[in-house]
């Protein structure tokens, strides 16, 4: 699975992408999995209502099942316009 | 329908012609211009801005086709730049044409609206005290309210 991450969330775990390995079912479970990992992922998702979510490019939520996703990215609210 | 997401420059007033050019059937053109600010309390040098490949262009069709369901318009164009901008540099344009300049106004909002929180862009300011990224302000969420 290729994850993705953007803007802040890309600087505090220091780099764009990579791919895992994982049997976490949800996003959560990832996220989970991550934290655990090493403390920039730690600090990346301190605080999970910062952050979004999106699974091959569609906007999900935390709670959304991994079954079948090929790409996942975080990434902080947008900011367009 | 033209969506284009792009680190060039672009001349707003020529997009704008290209837009409206041969169009009799249009009564109404609204476009909204946005400009890279400098709000002065901290010179910005630079505005960087980022974007996610792939899911921005598709987020920008979805945006311009839930307009194009909602309203009664001839066309729609939305232009959307990345890379690092200096201030009073064009950041990006949405353009409605329609028959009667209501749908025209109201949809050329609900572009801006939807733009700015949910297209995957993200603005960071560079100044001469460092560099932040620009948070998303709740107003903005709240202004999806209306529609």
């Amino acid at each position: 699975m290729d994850v993705l991450y953007f803007a802040w969330v890309r600087e505090r775990i220091g780099l764009p992408r990579e791919k895992l390995e994982t049997s976490a079912r949800t996003v959560s479970e990832l996220v989970d999995e991550l934290v655990a990992r090493e403390e920039r992922y730690a600090a990346a998702f301190a605080d999970r209502s910062a952050l979004r979510v999106a699974l091959d490019q569609e906007l999900s939520g935390f709670d959304a099942s991994l079954s079948g996703v090929r790409e996942v990215a975080f990434f902080p609210p947008m900011t367009g316009g | 329908m033209r969506i284009s997401v792009q680190e060039a420059s672009f001349d707003p007033g020529q997009e704008m012609n290209a837009f409206a050019s041969g169009r009799k059937d249009i009564g109404a053109f609204v476009t909204f211009t946005g400009v890279v600010r400098d709000t002065g309390e901290q010179k910005l040098q630079v505005m960087e801005i980022e974007h996610y490949p792939g899911m921005t262009e598709a987020a920008l069709r979805d945006i311009a086709q839930q307009a194009v369901s909602r309203w009664s318009l001839g066309d729609v164009l939305v232009i959307h730049r990345y890379g690092t901008l200096k201030p009073g540099e064009v950041i990006m344009m949405v353009a409605t044409a329609a028959r009667h300049r209501k749908d025209a106004f109201e949809a050329a909002e609900f572009l801006m609206d939807y733009l700015k929180s949910r297209a995957p862009f993200w603005k960071r300011e560079v100044t001469e005290n460092g560099a932040t990224w620009v948070a998303a302000r709740d107003a903005d969420e709240d202004a999806l309210e209306r529609w």
